[in-house]
């Protein structure tokens, strides 16, 4: 098999599928390339949170730009993926936590995020079920969360409706630029060309990026998730806390059938060799406890299952996004360090608008590959 | 003994006869098992209240229960004995173990997994109402609480386990409706020279057989399941099958035993990241081991129906190969002859097993013609329908993927009862062949774990 088009996307996780297919929207041929199924790793196995509070502020107006996306994914997508704008809440232990949730609720504001700081006893009579150790939250009305195991393969399906040609079980070995084109090789021997490359390859995209000139440290971690036998639907909002303290620093959420969803804490080991992640016995057993705080009815349910995936992280706990700093024709979206999830419906919308235009409204300057490059020349 | 020991997950025939022996060796194996008393399914011990004789509780089977019973009360103070006590997760060399609320993490150098087996079932209209139950939960509610699940019992599905726990019903006096056999009587004929290896499995299956008969029991072979009808608020109604010359046979009944052989209790091996084989023969996949149960897995052994079913007797004989392979990787010396003959049993086992699978098949084809708005998932409600259209609309042929679209597999049970048949439906929607369908990866929890769990060392 060969193939060239306008646009060849490496990786088929949530950001190069929703590249794709608003990339197929501008009329640009599209070819994605992934190496297993789409949206099997951290794409499919995060906690499913579509929050914009707690960002880092500069990174709202591009969740900005996904969550609106996220609200009509039904018409544009023929399914919802089981977006549920239920709120999300910030919750704290503690006064000077508390501090800082308000802080950012002054800051979020001139970004364009109103947030609502709830004090303990509001939080009580309109949450009962919050343990007595929470002493505040923040309240964000328009955030949610959904089912990530079906929101990459829905922009992947809906994507190759519109004409992009998805190819699964193919491993991009190397990719190199020769004249205008690029060529891509693959493991089983087919070629493929194009005058644009996006590399959206997650906790494997180093490898392209350093083939390409551009050596980042990027790290895999893996999301230490579970999941609760189902119960009535109380805990409407998508919660998480807020600490300093990295063991209390958990979430969960609860399905409309029942089932609650937690994380967080302590991140677990994964292997990008042999594409395995571990959830460690000892960090569910440590989430146990902390989820236990945030709601104590909790305790009288049982955790059916664990999994994991594999995650990139940044040592600045942000993203590379945007053109490369090298190469033209090239562009990155990866190493999303655990929070791409609500941000895949407008990474690909900003993404297939720079590549199509040049340019992008949102700002995104932030995320440039070439921090690393600065940071690889200081140290040299 | 310094440093980390042996470890057996399960007190069944397999793990008491290979606590015998690592016990007699000298070594202190520690024994896991979920239940509250050694034994095991097969010959679970009543609670300590009741008073049937062994004879009325294992029938044919008595004199090794006795003998089973006996051996491990021989070792309980030679080993370090949990009951009560569930393996939840394994990781690197630590299997976590809860009792009481109470997690611990025992290290250890070599696991013995003897987990056993579950029912394996292929749902049918209305299997999920109040009064169906697997073929093993209806023995259990005899042998443990000496209950019959109802007042009149119909027995569906196949293999040596519908033919026992339907004449152990007659013998303590239950009524029996029918017992229901989707497999041919040819395919018993077909089977003989492999059934021969043990002839007097022969002769006491055929005696079930004539006890079903002498109280004029319609025993009826070659049915294809239809329904079981009935409500949710007053249960089984009635069961129907189609008859093998085309006639449908309704019967009237208030509970229904259901089951197509066993499955083996692989989660743990999972977690080790044991290799698994595809067999052909029964279309599942097993775990693969050597002659004495060594897996793919460094410290790894398994024993018993969890590896291999080959009932109570190979289990045994399993149990005590694991632990011989654990002496001899561990430096000790054991007598060759001993091995040699253990394995030399173990193969006749092996070619019955295989005989007993073709005898009584497992009825995959029953999948492909299920009615859309058939349960397969009971823990997660998924019916066929949306199995089918994971696969047609979504593209799924592989069973973890499959999963992920439409939930099937992903409830408490982990598709324990529902998996197989996932499988079948998978590969008949999506065209291929069952074993590039795959198995569903285990989690942890092994089976589920209270939130309100804490470590032993916990402040």
């Amino acid at each position: 098999m060969t193939g060239a088009a306008d646009v060849l996307i490496i990786g088929g996780g949530i950001m190069g599928a929703s590249t794709a297919f608003f990339l197929r929207r501008r009329r640009r041929s599209v070819i994605l390339l992934e190496r297993g199924l789409i949206g099997q790793q951290a794409s499919g196995t995060n906690f499913g949170n579509v929050r914009r509070q707690g960002r880092f502020l500069p990174q709202l107006p591009l969740a900005h730009r996904s969550r609106e996306i996220w609200g009509r994914l039904a018409a544009l997508l023929g399914e919802d993926a089981e977006f549920l704008a239920t709120g999300h809440l910030r919750l704290c232990y503690r006064p000077e936590q508390f501090e800082v949730l308000d802080a950012y609720a002054k800051d979020a504001r001139a970004y364009g995020l109103e947030l609502e700081l709830i004090s303990q006893n509001a939080l009580r009579s309109r949450f009962p079920f919050i343990g007595p150790e929470v002493i505040a939250g923040s309240y964000s009305p328009n955030d949610g969360h959904a089912n990530p195991r079906l929101a990459a393969p829905a922009f992947a399906s809906a994507a190759r409706r519109e004409g992009a040609r998805i190819v699964e079980n193919v491993e991009v070995l190397g990719i190199e630029k020769n004249n205008e084109d690029f060529r891509v090789e693959t493991a089983t021997g087919e070629t493929f060309r194009a005058p644009v490359v996006l590399i959206a390859a997650g906790a494997w995209a180093s490898a392209f990026s350093a083939q390409l000139g551009e050596p980042v440290p990027l790290v895999a971690h893996g999301p230490q998730m579970a999941v609760t036998e189902p119960a009535p639907y109380v805990i409407k909002p998508s919660i998480g806390m807020s600490t300093k303290v990295t063991e209390e620093g958990v979430y969960l959420r609860q399905i409309p059938r029942g089932n609650v969803i937690f994380g967080g804490g302590n991140r677990g080991p994964a292997f990008v060799d042999i594409r395995r992640a571990k959830v460690l016995p000892e960090n569910t057993l440590s989430q146990l406890r902390q989820i236990r705080r945030i709601a104590p009815a909790l305790r009288s349910l049982s955790v059916i299952r664990v999994w994991s995936g594999i995650e990139g992280y940044l040592p600045d706990d942000i993203p590379i996004m945007g053109p490369s700093g090298r190469v033209s024709g090239l562009f990155y979206a990866f190493g999303f360090c655990g929070h791409g999830f609500q941000l895949g419906p407008g990474v690909g919308d900003v993404m297939a608008e720079l590549i199509d235009t040049g340019a992008t409204t949102t700002p995104i300057e932030p995320f440039h590959i070439a921090r690393f490059a600065a940071a690889a020349a200081a140290v040299a | 003994m310094a440093g980390p020991g042996v470890i057996i997950v399960g007190a069944g025939p397999a793990g008491t006869r290979a606590a015998g022996i690592l016990a007699q060796a000298g070594l202190r194996p520690t024994v896991i098992d979920e239940g509250a008393q050694a034994g095991g399914q097969i010959y679970r011990r009543q609670p300590q209240n009741f008073s049937r004789p062994p004879e009325q509780l294992y029938g044919a089977e008595a004199a090794k229960a006795r003998a089973l019973h006996g051996a491990f009360d021989a070792v309980k103070d030679r080993i370090d004995y949990r009951p009560d006590t569930l393996a939840w997760n394994l990781d690197g060399g630590l299997l976590h173990v809860v009792k009481g609320g109470v997690t611990d993490a025992l290290p250890f150098a070599h696991l013995v997994i003897a987990a056993g087996a579950t029912d394996r079932l292929m749902p049918v209209p209305g299997w999920t109402l109040p009064g169906v139950y697997s073929l093993g939960g209806a023995q259990i509610a005899l042998k443990a609480q000496a209950c019959s699940i109802g007042a009149k019992v119909a027995f569906l599905g196949t293999g040596p386990l519908l033919y026992l726990v339907a004449a152990q019903y007659v013998q303590a006096g239950a009524t029996v409706a029918a017992v229901l056999d989707t497999s041919v009587g040819s395919a018993r004929l077909a089977a003989l020279p492999e059934l021969a290896a043990r002839p007097m499995q022969i002769v006491r299956g055929l005696a079930y057989l004539h006890s079903l008969r002498d109280k004029r029991i319609p025993v009826l072979t070659g049915v294809v399941p239809m329904a079981i009808a009935g409500s949710e608020s007053r249960g089984v109604a009635s069961i129907s099958v189609r008859r093998p010359d085309g006639r449908k046979l309704e019967v009237e009944c208030d509970a229904v035993g259901l089951g197509y052989h066993l499955r083996p209790e692989t989660q743990l091996a999972d977690l080790a990241q044991c290799d698994f084989a595809f067999d052909h023969l029964t279309r599942q996949w097993l775990p693969v081991v050597d002659e004495d149960g060594r897996t793919s897995t460094k410290g790894i052994y398994l024993a018993g129906d969890g590896a291999r079913l080959a009932g109570a007797d190979g289990a045994e004989i399993q149990g005590q190969l694991a632990a011989y392979a654990v002496l001899r990787d561990l430096g000790y010396a054991v007598a060759d002859d001993k091995v040699t003959r253990l394995r030399r049993s173990l193969r006749r086992m092996e070619r019955f097993r295989r005989g007993l699978a073709r005898a009584f098949e497992w009825p995959w084809q029953l999948a492909a013609d299920l009615p859309d708005s058939t349960l397969i998932c009971r823990c997660e409600a998924i019916d066929a329908r949306a199995i089918r259209l994971a696969v047609r609309d979504k593209g799924a042929a592989e069973i973890n993927r499959v999963k992920a679209f439409c939930r099937v597999g992903m409830g408490r049970c982990q598709g324990r009862y529902c998996g197989h048949a996932a499988a079948e439906l998978v590969a008949a929607a999506s065209g291929v062949p069952i074993e590039t369908v795959g198995r569903l990866r285990s989690q942890a929890p092994i089976k589920p774990l209270s939130i309100a769990t804490d470590p032993r060392s916990s402040p």
